[in-house]
């Protein structure tokens, strides 16, 4: 659905992005994470056809950017870092405006439809300046999928927003994802993209890692379990360390914990070892890294 | 919908919820109307302006008198003065509406989602100079006939009023008025394309108006004689210049520039 190629951007002597190469599948759900200024709403922007790449090329949703822009802005919808909703306007004045502009064929029964999806229809003769934080960034959203792109551009989508509404912002991405669609996440919270991306792309300017989250943790970091023990002794540790796929072991507290290549396989060995040698296992569980942990490893 | 249309409906829907703009669109006017009607209306026979009429007027504005008797040609001379002013007013009122579009798209940060749309730079150039121009030329010509018709009643006809309704004023009220707008418009837009801040925009692009207040001052002193000649060269100069205008406003227009200089 995206096919980056070499794609590059320079504003003077600053390289804001430098030979971007990535492809994004329809129906995915991407997150493009990276400090402030590596160059994600610059990314946007490109794949957007807002501003041009310096060189590179790319398609979205099967329209090449620079030849193809109008159908491309036609086709995408781009949920900005800030609202930049027209305050003097009421909430269903600001949606109508962008729906004729998208000529979106039934402007009422769609601006109806997204006002009650993202429950602003009671509100909606009222100006978007009275709206909350919230309020606004829903309205937000509802103008970027009023004409139903087949791609969404989010930008910090739950940024400045309560818990509550984060929540509610979370889940209807992942109801987007069920209506197929392909969403491009730019977002700093880590957490977020864990919990939403099938993907994720860390990056500085440049590309440093994509793949899966748990892919990128097993890239980075050893696999590790974590045996909770009634009372751990070093004759457990040396019997653990005496099987062959045991990567290191090491004694905290009352608990083991042990690397390994593929618990999945390799724990119900340990467990029966230690059991047999009369270890009293509480419990077992695999240590998760942190896509946190995973990001910084990767940005610093 | 046309989108010239769409953005022009939704400019006035906003900037009309704006006092300031607002009073503006309603105050030029109405004083254009009202000192011009209420000169008219004090000045009445008066012997003194029969002696503007042969002393204190420029000798050329004679020429203009034609068929016109005793005090009526002095009176036509003050009346022809704000006659300039009508031609003016659709070029003052659009820059103020015009200067904010922009800019004020841009400091509002609303400009973004309205560039992701698939609207073209030409559209939503044209759709907010359409909104800028129209109300200017609407409330000028309306303002226009509330004068018509209350110098008819005050003067009761004849002479001065085949004056105001001569070709000449005709022609610049309601051609060279509107070409005047556009220039305006498009100047305001080029600025407002590349200022950051809607009181610098509005500013610069009221440097338009100068050009026509020289006329005006031209014409009281007796340096111009505002005819016309004058008047059909005015609207076909205008008329070309607007063209060179508007792609010049286009080209200016780069959605890349403005989206990444923000500051």
């Amino acid at each position: 659905m995206i096919v980056m190629e070499g794609l590059s951007k320079r504003f003077g002597d600053t390289q804001a992005v430098l030979d971007l190469s990535l492809e994004v599948s329809q129906g995915e759900i991407f997150g493009f994470l990276g400090p402030n200024g590596a160059g994600k709403t610059t990314t946007i922007r490109m794949l957007g056809a807002l501003i041009a790449p310096s060189s590179g090329t790319a398609t979205v949703a099967g329209y090449a950017l620079e030849r193809e822009d109008t159908q491309i802005r036609q086709r995408v919808g781009i949920l900005t870092e800030s609202p930049g909703l027209y305050d003097r306007l009421s909430a269903e004045r600001n949606l109508s405006f962008f729906a004729h502009l998208y000529d979106v064929s039934d402007v009422e029964t769609q601006v109806e439809r997204y006002l009650r999806m993202l429950g602003l229809w009671d509100r909606r003769h009222e100006a978007a300046a009275t709206f909350s934080k919230g309020m606004r960034q829903k309205l937000a959203i509802a103008r970027a999928l009023l004409h139903e792109p087949q791609v969404l551009f989010l930008d910090e989508p739950t940024s400045g927003l309560d818990p509550e509404m984060a929540r509610l912002v979370r889940e209807f991405i992942t109801e987007l994802k069920g209506e197929g669609r392909t969403i491009f996440l730019c977002t700093h919270n880590l957490n977020e993209a864990d919990r939403l991306c099938d993907r994720i792309a860390v990056f500085n300017t440049r590309l440093l890692a994509v793949d899966t989250p748990t892919a990128l943790r097993q890239r980075l970091y050893d696999r590790k379990v974590v045996f909770h023990l009634r009372h751990a002794t070093s004759e457990y540790v040396r019997l653990v360390e005496g099987f062959e796929f045991v990567n290191n072991i090491e004694r905290v507290d009352e608990k083991l914990v042990v690397g390994l290549e593929n618990p999945d396989d390799q724990n119900p060995i340990l467990v029966k070892a230690l059991v047999e040698v009369g270890a009293e296992i509480q419990y077992v569980g695999e240590l998760r890294r942190s896509l946190e942990d995973v990001y910084l490893q990767l940005v610093q | 919908m046309n989108k010239l249309w769409i953005i022009a409906r939704k400019e006035w829907a906003e900037v009309f919820k704006n006092r300031f703009v607002l009073f503006t669109v309603a105050f030029l006017p109405l004083i254009f109307t009202a000192l011009p009607l209420i000169m008219l209306a004090t000045m009445g026979e008066s012997g003194d302006l029969e002696g503007l009429a042969s002393d204190d007027m420029p000798t050329r504005f004679a020429e203009l008198c034609e068929g016109m008797k005793g005090p009526e040609c002095g009176q036509y001379f003050i009346v022809s003065q704000f006659m300039l002013l009508f031609m003016m007013m659709p070029l003052a009122i659009p820059v103020t509406i015009a200067s904010y579009s922009i800019v004020g798209e841009k400091t509002r940060r609303t400009l973004e989602p309205l560039l992701a749309t698939p609207i073209s730079t030409l559209s939503l150039l044209g759709g907010k100079a359409l909104a800028a121009i129209l109300p200017a030329i609407l409330v000028t010509w309306l303002g226009f006939g509330v004068f018509v018709v209350g110098a008819a009643v005050i003067t009761g006809g004849g002479g001065l009023l085949a004056g105001i309704l001569d070709a000449l004023w005709l022609i610049a009220i309601f051609v060279v008025g509107p070409l005047l707008a556009l220039a305006a418009v498009s100047v305001a837009v080029m600025v407002s394309s590349r200022a950051n801040d809607p009181r610098v925009a509005e500013q610069l692009s009221m440097l338009v108006i100068l050009p026509l207040l020289g006329l005006f001052f031209g014409q009281v002193t007796g340096l111009i004689l505002v005819n016309q000649r004058v008047i059909i060269w005015m609207a076909i100069g205008m008329a070309v210049l607007d063209i060179g205008l508007m792609v010049l406003a286009t080209q200016i227009f780069q959605r890349e520039a403005i989206l990444t200089r923000w500051k």
